[in-house]
């Protein structure tokens, strides 16, 4: 894929950690209540079926996330902006700096008590998806700043 | 529509067409001297100006016409006075409804602003910066064009801006704001622009200086010159029964026929009737929308008047345009037939009425021939060449996997200030993006793409997604080149259109 040559910087290491908690947290959610329910609707043994199920898609999910998370990338080259994403499709978006038009940063409450947050890049289009997750939140800072400061000298009218 | 009521601010603001001096009669026959002054000594503010009395009743004229035909029938032919009473007063509060609505808007053109006021407990105040104005468009929905008012409604740029209307005012004074508003909109070079060899000043604050007032207003084609292009109505009426909604139908109704000749029973007519209303209503907007679209072209922008039962006058600047597409589509190819659209950086949202498909709008050449739309893209992009031949098509992986049937059609080529794709097969379609308003630029590759080495790029362009302008199918290496070279282009295009 293009841009490979770039020097793409990955998100902190802490996503990956931070994903794995919301995984468990959903798994765990979802185990009690399908194998609780099945066990109390039905027999003790439809209940361990139920978590198996429920065992088996959060392992598959795990692998999936693993490979997605990995997956994330963005460079900052002199004119614009690289961020590359997902697995199965594979998608690069090149975002000018004179064509930002804001720039958000955004923590959920997992985020928050990694010490992460999420950057992304608006530009006049909604088809722009120049998202990163899991930036330190120095580093998100960082990068916003820059960006804006980029964003603003390069700009251009519609 | 919004209904009229007292408390909520609607979300279309209005003001009364009276004359500067706020005198109550909506003067249609002011001429220019209606028309609000420049101020004397740029430190007087203009005064509020009021929308034309019947703009609540017309623009919930829905609600007016409902009202019309069920509530007040209704207790005349059944005689029952008790509900005739409940029914008066309910129409009594509506009207006192629509009176305070009216009373509480004003607007006025004050500082370089579009000013709009309105609300009685939730007091809304409106400010639109012109310089932020895309283009002003004229609107007349069917009670607008019966009572003689129209719409001057304003499109902004960018994201998360709806657009904002005076409606409704006479139609001499609509048309007088809208010539105004546009001569204070920005020019291609900025906000501070030279119409006619003069440099405009920027408007001073607490004043408001009228630029057009020394030279033509932007925009606007001289009033009587020839339309450049005009849609005629027998070949959009052709064009209607060539289209897909029109031969579902008759195939529906040919099958319908069969069925019922064998049977004997044509007593499934009834399950025909909404499906035959539901493909004969898409038709008939389609004609409502297109019918008699003509664009006149003016120094620096294509006006473009549309429709039948609601008419619209649309400004398509020049420098606005972001992208322009010909289709053809397969029934119209034997007859030479194409279909132009162009795409213009505005924001189209969700409360607009016209159309439930986007595209019904925004053709500036619903149906015409090659000649005619060849006309039409030289007054918009005059180097774009979108007849010629295919170039540059994907690699020969591609056709038998990936793309058997459009792969004749596949193609992408651009030099330094133009891209060009090409996709389709039933409709051929070709689309030109001056690369100057490319916003951004995307390479997305599936999993099969993957294993043939191939990847798809996308290049992204103001408003809402869908319409930009698409590489499908190219060589791995060749489209990761062209993203960067596309990129380059993009900004050195950039760059020659900014001001120094």
């Amino acid at each position: 894929m293009a841009g490979e040559t770039a020097d793409f910087r990955v998100p902190s290491p802490r996503l990956w950690v931070a994903r794995q908690v919301q995984l468990a947290a959903v798994a765990a959610v979802l185990a009690v209540v399908l194998g609780g329910g099945c066990w109390a609707a039905y027999s003790p043994a439809a209940g361990l079926r139920a978590l198996g199920v429920v065992l088996i898609s959060a392992a598959a999910a795990w692998w999936s996330l693993r490979r997605r998370v990995r997956a994330w990338g963005y460079a900052e080259r002199s004119q614009d902006l690289l961020v590359r994403r997902g697995v199965m499709v594979r998608r690069l978006s090149v975002v000018p700096y004179g064509r930002m038009q804001f720039i958000d940063v955004t923590a959920g409450p997992v985020d928050r008590w990694f010490g992460l947050a999420t950057v992304q890049l608006h530009t006049a289009a909604a088809a722009t998806d120049a998202r990163i997750p899991g930036l330190s939140v120095p580093e998100a800072n960082r990068l916003r700043d820059r960006l804006a400061a980029l964003g603003e000298a390069r700009s251009a009218g519609l | 529509m919004s209904a009229p009521s007292a408390g909520t601010a609607p979300g279309r603001r209005a003001a009364t067409a009276s004359g500067p001096d706020g005198a109550g009669a909506s003067s249609g026959a002011g001429g220019a001297g209606a028309a609000p002054r420049p101020a004397d000594d740029g430190h007087s503010t203009p005064p509020w100006s009021r929308l034309h009395p019947l703009s609540p009743l017309i623009r919930s004229s829905r609600a007016v016409v409902a009202v019309l035909l069920v509530l007040v029938p209704r207790p005349l032919i059944f005689g029952d006075r008790g509900s005739l009473v409940v029914e008066l007063v309910i129409l009594g509060v509506a009207v006192a409804g629509a009176a305070v609505s009216w009373l509480v808007t004003r607007w006025r053109l004050h500082g370089a602003e579009l000013q709009i006021e309105t609300g009685l407990v939730r007091r809304q105040s409106i400010r639109i910066p012109l310089r932020r104005v895309q283009a002003v468009d004229l609107v007349r929905p069917l009670g607008a064009r019966i009572t003689g008012l129209a719409e001057v409604r304003v499109v902004l740029a960018g994201q998360g801006v709806g657009h904002e209307g005076l409606s409704f005012l006479t139609l001499a004074h609509a048309q007088r704001v809208r010539e105004q508003l546009l001569a204070l909109a920005p020019g291609p070079a900025g906000p501070a622009a030279v119409v006619d060899g003069v440099q405009d000043a920027e408007p001073a604050v607490g004043g408001w200086s009228w630029p057009g007032a020394r030279g033509k207003p932007r925009g606007i084609p001289p009033s009587g010159s020839p339309p450049l292009v005009t849609t005629s109505t027998a070949r959009l009426l052709a064009s209607l029964l060539l289209s897909l909604p029109a031969l579902a139908l008759v195939l529906l109704l040919v099958g319908w026929g069969i069925v019922t000749a064998r049977s004997g029973d044509a007593a499934t007519v009834a399950g025909l009737v909404p499906v035959v209303l539901g493909f004969g209503g898409a038709l008939g907007r389609r004609l409502n929308y297109q019918f008699g679209t003509t664009a006149t072209a003016g120094p620096r922008a294509l006006q473009v008047t549309s429709g039948l039962l609601q008419t619209r006058v649309e400004t398509v600047a020049y420098d606005r345009v972001q992208a322009v597409r010909w289709v053809e589509p397969l029934l119209w190819r034997p007859l030479g037939w194409c279909r132009l659209e162009v795409d213009v950086a505005r924001q189209r949202d969700a409360h607009e009425e016209p159309a439930a498909n986007p595209r019904l709008d925004r053709a500036l050449l619903p149906v015409g021939t090659r000649a005619e739309a060849q006309r039409v893209l030289d007054r918009l992009l005059p180097a774009a060449d979108l007849t010629g031949p295919v170039r540059h098509r994907p690699p020969r992986r591609a056709r038998w996997q990936k793309a058997p049937l459009s792969y004749r059609n596949l193609g992408v080529w651009a030099d330094e200030t133009l891209l060009v794709t090409s996709e389709g097969r039933l409709r051929r379609t070709r689309v030109v993006v001056p690369l100057a308003k490319v916003q951004s630029l995307r390479l997305v590759q599936g999993p099969y793409a993957r294993r043939l080495q191939l990847a798809t790029l996308h290049v992204d362009l103001a408003g809402r997604g869908g319409w930009g302008a698409v590489a499908r199918c190219r060589d791995q290496a060749e489209a990761a080149l062209l993203l960067d070279t596309l990129a380059a282009r993009a900004r050195s295009a950039r760059r020659v259109g900014m001001p120094t």
